[in-house]
């Protein structure tokens, strides 16, 4: 190991001047999210379970057919997540409603990706292989997945499935917002387009806002008042309205930051322009330097030791 | 005295038995790379992470952090004295950052995509930091250990056979190598120490995206700088650790007049990293579910009282830290402590909020995880042996 005054100064100085010759670190967390996506209400009061999405969803997307796709009944005894074969499910929970023989009410939820307006996946994964699209879907691009599996872990809603079964070649998979369907003039997503009660409303996340409110105004008492998915983590392309409480359906309580704000606020004032890397750097050259130049010499030329 | 190749031979029954956990290991990933991840593991859509990520990712660059702490006392901070640990210490880093990457290899899914990350980057995310500084300090590791290669083998290349017209133009590589390495050691020995902070704070950051999924006595905002500090604590006792593992299995000086002060330095080290975790806890008040009785809570406690508070208390003592077994004991205490912190973090504490999932890693799991620790093992066993890494041995010449 050979510190001289001259080599040491020499490489300081680049690095130094490096640093000064790029702006200051970044600023305060931004919202990366689209200003004006697409997004969907579901209005769970109105979902009769009849499947008829999942069916739409397999088709669009050319995944195997649902399981029992007639079943309207005993598919909904266990409670199913989407996963590498289907992209959203219906779910049945008896939340305590009667009708007005005393018998328990089911309340139907859909469940698939809820497209955050900052999504964790995006923000987690190591190569950018998930984006947020202008259009509000959060889109996967396999050819640049690794398969770290960084996404489902960040996922606040638990939705991205692994094909855990494909030795070479896995592929995250979760819902697609029907990218290449919305993305063309009038297009609508094929859930949204077979629902016959009309429980799914596609249209501008924006516009979808003002009609869940305006329900909720109309129809008091009906709902709870609250729209599932107006600011829940950072907020989500796609809404919900219930007239039960929305844990009790499987939509977790979840707090009003976007999920990816703390992480990124640290990395960004830790490592904006490597500052912090390169001042650690100079700190300990300069220590090594001081404390190699007087006293006993080093005895070994490996970074090893004697 | 001056580190010397070990004069032993290597087939002891204790390789035997390394080289049986690698035959397993070795059998359980063929079956990944033939059934996929989920044929040998418990990894499911709810727990996508478990043991490869929790053992050989998480804790395999903790415990390697030896490499660095050493190089930052003996070289950077120059403390010549304690030069003799730091080949053994760098060795252990650079086996146990290619044992990370082996492990990272099996846990992800597309494995021949593991250099995707070198083109396309994401800034954001937390991973892609931990990568890159993985990526480079490994090629830094090898490239502090280059020296020690060379130093055995300069002047001295003789391949037998066809090879031996390689003589030559290795024999070059070694000189220029060394040549160059020579000059330019110090700027990978602060590099090291560079990279290291980085990534060992930034694997605490990876849980910080989903408050959701990890338990309240470990999500922290601070959590990247308890991975850091726990780090920087580990690193002086895993030295402890596996130097008296080493020196008592192959009979060498147990180099007493440098182990016990590190000790001292340790209880320096662990004692903030204890401060700070239960300043955490009771700033954020998560003492509340200190008496919950889920497994959880208990594993917290086991870790606080066995991994950071009994060691912090045992080296406060001359006697301990005079002594060999007392040393040995709270160093083990600790590096089992910051084990059970990164099995805590990333398997234990980790919770589906919607599925309700337990997870057990799977025996395929294990058996690979296993495997991988005994190659390391038996890597450092050949190194060791053919290399000069280690002092030589009690009373032979050197």
């Amino acid at each position: 190991m050979e510190l001289t005054r001259r080599n040491f100064f020499k490489f300081m100085g680049a690095a130094t001047a490096s640093a000064a010759a790029l702006p200051s670190p970044a600023g305060a967390w931004e919202s990366k999210a689209p200003p004006d996506p697409y997004g969907c209400l579901v209005d769970i009061t109105r979902c009769v379970g009849c499947r008829k999405c999942e069916e739409a969803c397999s088709k669009v997307n050319d995944l195997p057919e649902p399981e029992r796709p007639n079943c309207q009944c005993t598919i909904f005894e266990k409670k199913r997540r989407p996963d590498h074969n289907a992209f959203t499910v219906i779910n049945r929970y008896f939340t305590g409603r009667l009708d007005e023989f005393d018998k328990p009410l089911p309340t139907f939820t859909k469940v698939q990706c809820m497209h955050c307006q900052d999504p964790a996946c995006v923000s987690a994964c190591i190569v950018g292989a998930l984006t947020k699209d202008e259009t509000g879907s959060v889109r996967y691009d396999v050819t640049k997945c690794i398969g770290c599996r960084y996404c489902m872990v960040a996922c606040p809603f638990e939705i991205p499935a692994y094909e855990y079964d494909n030795p070479i070649t896995p592929r995250v998979m979760k819902c697609t917002f029907c990218y290449d369907i919305i993305s063309k003039q009038g297009g609508v997503p094929g859930c949204a387009a077979i629902c016959p009660t009309e429980t799914i409303t596609f249209g501008r996340r924006s516009d979808l806002l003002n009609v869940a409110k305006m329900r909720l105004k109309e129809n008091p008492g009906k709902y709870i008042d609250h729209v599932y998915g107006e600011k829940e983590a950072g907020g989500t392309s796609w809404l919900y309205i219930s007239s039960v409480p929305f844990e009790q359906v499987n939509l977790p309580v979840l707090a009003d930051t976007p999920s990816p704000r703390l992480a990124e606020t640290i990395q960004h004032s830790l490592f904006s322009y490597l500052w912090s890397p390169i001042a650690l750097f100079g700190a300990l050259g300069a220590i090594m330097f001081k404390a190699n130049n007087h006293g006993d010499k080093p005895t070994d030329k490996s970074g090893g030791g004697k | 005295m001056k580190p010397a190749p070990l004069n032993k031979p290597l087939f002891t029954p204790g390789v035997l038995v390394m080289l049986a956990l690698m035959a397993a290991g070795g059998i359980v990933i063929i079956a990944r790379f033939i059934g996929g991840i989920g044929y040998v593991s418990n990894l499911t859509n709810a727990r996508p992470w478990g043991l490869w990520v929790g053992i050989d990712v998480a804790t395999g660059v903790a415990l390697a952090a030896g490499g660095f702490t050493t190089a930052a006392l003996a070289h950077i901070l120059g403390r010549h004295h304690y030069e003799a640990v730091t080949r053994p210490a760098l060795l252990t880093a650079a086996l146990g950052y290619t044992f990370v990457v082996l492990g990272l290899i099996v846990d992800i899914g597309r494995s021949w995509a593991i250099w995707k990350p070198m083109i396309y980057w994401n800034i954001n995310s937390v991973l892609f930091e931990v990568a890159m500084c993985v990526m480079v300090y490994l090629n830094v590791l090898y490239l502090e250990f280059f020296p020690i290669v060379a130093e055995q083998f300069k002047g001295r290349v003789n391949l037998p056979g066809i090879f031996a017209r390689l003589n030559n133009t290795l024999e070059t590589v070694l000189r220029v190598g060394d040549a160059i390495l020579d000059k330019t050691m110090w700027i990978l020995i602060i590099l090291g120490v560079v990279l290291s902070c980085m990534h060992q704070s930034s694997l605490g950051s990876l849980m910080l995206i989903a408050p959701t999924k990890l338990h309240p006595l470990w999500y922290t905002p601070i959590l990247p700088l308890l991975f850091l500090v726990s780090a920087i604590g580990v690193g002086y006792p895993m030295v402890v650790f596996e130097t008296t593992l080493v020196s008592s299995s192959l009979n060498l000086d147990p180099e007493m007049s440098i182990l016990s002060p590190l000790t001292r330095i340790t209880t320096f080290l662990i004692g903030t990293y204890m401060l700070l975790k239960i300043g955490d806890m009771l700033f954020r008040g998560t003492y509340v579910y200190l008496l919950d009785g889920t497994h959880q809570t208990n594993s917290f406690i086991v870790e606080m009282l066995f991994g950071v508070m009994i060691p912090w208390v045992m080296l406060l003592f001359k006697r301990v830290r005079k002594s060999r077994a007392g040393i040995f004991t709270a160093a083990t205490l600790i590096v089992g402590g910051v084990v059970l912190n990164r099995i805590n973090v990333f398997i234990v504490g980790y919770r589906s909020p919607i599925t309700d999932s337990t997870y057990f890693p799977a025996p395929g799991e294990i058996l690979v995880t296993l495997g991988l620790v005994a190659t390391l093992m038996f890597i450092y066993r050949v190194v060791v042996t053919y290399l000069p890494v280690l002092q030589s041995p009690k009373g032979a010449a050197s």
